[in-house]
């Protein structure tokens, strides 16, 4: 058997660590979530010599405080996971930012192999790295890499699982000076702390008291549950130095750690490490950016671009969904003639491959979402999209990098909220990205689009455009305007600061690209269909049962043996007329009289179906309502429709056809229904404008609330988003109405 | 030396940062992305709404909001010593 290593890889975000990952591991990796949060747990295997190394890429980080999910994660993996090495994966043309870093990593002690990637970029710039040099100055070694090449990659797979083979856990950290004034109180705290092991459970003394003059909260807190007597000392001694900081150098004791550890890397880089051979300021990078961020032309290209992506998302994967879509109608027809009438043919039918194939569906516009997604972010464009549209967002207590979750849910009228939602993973500050999955989902998404047309068909027939330009402005009025509320009441906080950082543009590899949208969707399908298909088969029967009882259910088909008796005579005279081998052709009135009663049996079928479905859980839940959804116009049928519309929301219309006895009616195709709403008198332009409003705004259907749940990290933000939504539309159509009518 | 506000200073000029007034999540962040006093910055651009602004610093470029700048005092440099 041989050996099994664990290696962490750590590293900034844009310092390539992501293409290492994909470099060493290849398709061999797996995409998770840590448990309780959003951010992502991947791991990968790989080999080196005969050692099977397990790789877990930590989030890209710049830090190791406690400030953020990111970093608090990967200092758990490292210090409570124990890997049996790290790899930290450095950005050669901005050492002097990511050691500090590197700097961190060595002060916890893990088993650390630098691994100086992007050496070609740096060499272009001019500047020239002595490894060799580095490694012995920083006590770790250096490997040379060029990871979207592969170049260095297997040396550093060797030098890591050496690296762990060697020093079999052993934490060795680095010993930095902090000045005179931090050395003798971390000495001091220190000592404290080797007094109590309950306190230091394992971690080592003097990087807790860091932590603690650092103002960690994670770790005071964890001081005070362990040991409450020697958090006390400790915090005695900690408000003590940090007094006096503030008083002799008016600075905090946070402040000066970092400027010892900035200083210890600037006297490590002096000693012959980096050589600049010749300047060369303006790189391309900067020359783009000056005609991508231009004042005028920045925001028209990114207008441009993000329209691009939204033509490009939605009429691109409209082709293999509409494949997807016509497989699942087949399979469905293949499942309904083989299987006999009855319920097992409808659950089958209308419960899982209506399910299965409503989730497939959505890998098309997933697979795409993340692809671009990816070509955004590692090309450097999206932080330019934040940086460009932070000062409209903010406004709102949302990000820049909000308007693609916008403008994918269909803030272009036609989105789809399932990818919208997920393409707030690109908000990396919490709040914000909260705000925005909450409010992307009154954009007007392609399922609401044909309910809106038909409904402005109906009650604006000749300003139809211009109905449909209210409508998808208004849903950018209110997503935005409820941003703002959620962002002042139960998200409240101040805005996550804006120190970002620009990376230069570069292209993305069509690999990293491909992995990374395949294994996130891997992950969707995988998730998605254990949740949905439950949900699917649940509505399904909400729809379906209780049934017709049985004596309503024997007069319908005792309507339907007198019309097939009524026929009888019918068929009669057509052998009759075969015998007497009449001047019209037999066929043609046999074709006559079958239509007839088709469409006679039809009537019955479209009535009995309307009956089922008031009979049904979801058709009593609808009539019971009436006394409240009367409010802003609602009667049962459209009740029901709405209820039916949190499956999918182009369901409504389908169901509202049955609700008004025209059987299943096809969305696209929704003329009779259209007609038949016309001429009823119960239909105003009020209930109009109301169901419009209502349409809009309620609880997201079950594919978007699941995503919501995946990207959230709750279920309580789920089931915020269908009780909140709905409360907001509901009070915004009764509103409508009132007014209206 | 004049010390002026980082949010004062026009699109192509350098300075030394000479001072950092900022405490918490905001301050961290400030220090984790190298800017710290006595280090050379240039302003290499502002968004089109004239926010955020964009700094070189360490042989990177980041961004920062003008209020957030307004925590960082600047020596601006001789544009003829540069």
């Amino acid at each position: 058997m041989s050996e099994r290593l664990t290696i962490a890889l750590a590293g900034n975000p844009n310092s390539g660590k992501t293409t290492v990952f994909n470099a060493l591991t290849g398709a061999r990796q797996h995409v998770g979530n840590y448990p309780g949060i959003t951010v992502e747990r991947k791991e990968g295997t790989a080999r080196s010599g005969d050692a099977d190394l397990h790789v877990v890429d930590l989030p890209g980080t710049y830090s190791l405080t406690a400030y953020s999910q990111e970093e608090l994660v990967a200092r758990h993996v490292l210090i409570e996971e124990k890997p049996d090495a790290a790899i930290n994966v450095v950005n050669a043309g901005v050492l002097e930012r990511n050691l500090y870093l590197t700097v961190q990593l060595l002060e916890i002690g893990v088993p650390l192999v630098v691994s100086l990637n992007m050496m070609d970029e740096a060499k272009r710039q001019g500047l020239s790295i002595n490894a060799k040099r580095l490694a012995e100055l920083l006590g770790a070694p250096v490997v040379e890499t060029v990871a979207r090449t592969g170049r260095g990659v297997p040396e550093l797979a060797a030098a890591a699982a050496q690296l762990g083979r060697e020093r079999k856990g052993e934490l060795q950290p680095l010993l930095i000076s902090y000045g005179p004034d931090l050395d003798q109180a971390i000495a001091d705290m220190a000592a404290v702390l080797d007094a109590s092991p309950a306190a230091t459970a394992g971690y080592a003394p003097r990087w807790l008291a860091i932590k603690h003059l650092e103002g960690d909260a994670e770790i005071i807190d964890a001081l005070r549950s362990r040991d409450a007597e020697t958090a006390a000392r400790l915090e005695a001694l900690s408000a003590k130095v940090a007094d006096h900081c503030h008083k002799t150098l008016g600075t905090y004791p946070e402040a000066i750690i970092a400027d010892y550890r900035y200083g210890f890397i600037a006297s490590i880089l002096k000693q012959d490490v980096v050589q600049l051979n010749r300047i060369d300021r303006v790189a391309l990078s900067d020359r783009i950016d000056t005609v991508l961020t231009h004042a005028l032309l920045g925001p028209l290209i990114m207008l441009g671009v993000l329209y691009g992506i939204y033509q490009f998302t939605f009429i691109v994967g409209d082709i293999p969904m509409t494949w997807m879509g016509d497989f699942f109608e087949w399979l469905g027809g293949v499942a309904g003639d083989a299987l006999p009438d009855g319920d097992l043919k409808s659950l089958i039918v209308s419960g899982v491959i209506d399910g299965v194939g409503g989730v497939l569906g959505f890998v098309p516009l997933i697979v795409i979402i993340f692809l671009i997604i990816a070509f955004l972010e590692d090309s450097g464009y999206m932080a330019r999209i934040a940086y460009m549209l932070d000062r409209l967002f903010r406004m709102f207590g949302l990000h820049g990098c909000s308007v693609m979750p916008f403008i994918v849910s269909g803030g272009i009228a036609g989105g789809c909220a399932v990818p919208g939602v997920m393409a707030a993973r690109t908000l990396r500050s919490r709040r914000e990205r909260l705000a925005t999955i909450l409010t992307a989902p009154f954009m007007t998404c392609g399922a609401k689009l044909p309910v809106f047309l038909m409904l402005t068909a109906i009650f604006f027939p000749d300003n139809e455009a211009q109905a449909m330009f209210i409508v998808t402005l208004t849903a950018w009025a209110v997503a935005l305007l409820v941003a703002k509320g959620l962002r002042s009441t139960i998200i409240s906080g101040p805005s996550t600061p804006f120190v970002m950082e620009l990376p230069p543009y570069r292209l993305p590899t069509l690999r990293g690209m491909c992995i990374h949208a395949w294994e996130r969707t891997w992950q969707f399908i995988k998730r998605a269909t254990t949740v949905v298909l439950p949900i699917s088969i649940l509505l399904w029967a909400a729809m379906t049962y209780p049934g017709l009882p049985e004596e309503e259910a024997a007069l319908y088909e005792t309507r339907r043996e007198e019309i097939r008796a009524a026929f009888q005579p019918a068929a009669e005279a057509v052998a009759e007329a075969e015998e007497q081998a009449a001047a019209r052709p037999v066929a043609e009135l046999e074709d006559e009289a079958a239509e007839a009663l088709d469409e006679a049996l039809a009537v019955v079928d479209a009535e009995e179906a309307m009956a089922a479905l008031k009979n049904s859980a979801a058709g009593r839940f609808g009539v019971a309502l009436e006394g409240v959804s009367s409010l802003a116009g609602y009667e049962w049928r459209t009740n029901i429709a709405l209820a039916a519309g949190f499956a999918a929301k182009e369901v409504f219309v389908a169901t509202l056809g049955t609700a008004y006895s025209l059987g299943e009616t096809d969305p696209e195709e929704s003329a009779p229904l259209i007609e038949r709403l016309k001429s009823d008198p119960d239909w105003t332009m009020a209930k109009g404008v109301s169901l419009i409003l209502f349409m809009m705004l309620y609880a997201p259907c079950f594919m978007t609330v699941f995503t919501i749940r995946q990207e959230s990290g709750s279920w309580g933000w789920a089931v915020f988003s269908m009780v909140f939504n709905t409360g907001l539309a509901f009070a915004l159509a009764v509103a409508a109405f009132q007014i209206l009518r | 030396m004049n010390t002026i506000g980082l949010r004062r200073l026009a699109v192509g000029q350098r300075a030394v940062i000479a001072r950092i007034q900022a405490s918490g999540e905001l301050g961290r962040r400030i220090r984790d992305m190298g800017l710290t006093q006595g280090s050379e910055i240039e302003v290499v651009g502002r968004a089109p709404l004239q926010d955020p602004v964009a700094l070189r610093v360490k042989n990177f470029t980041l961004t920062l909001r003008n209020n957030e700048a307004d925590h960082i005092q600047v020596t601006p440099l001789d544009p003829a010593a540069s």
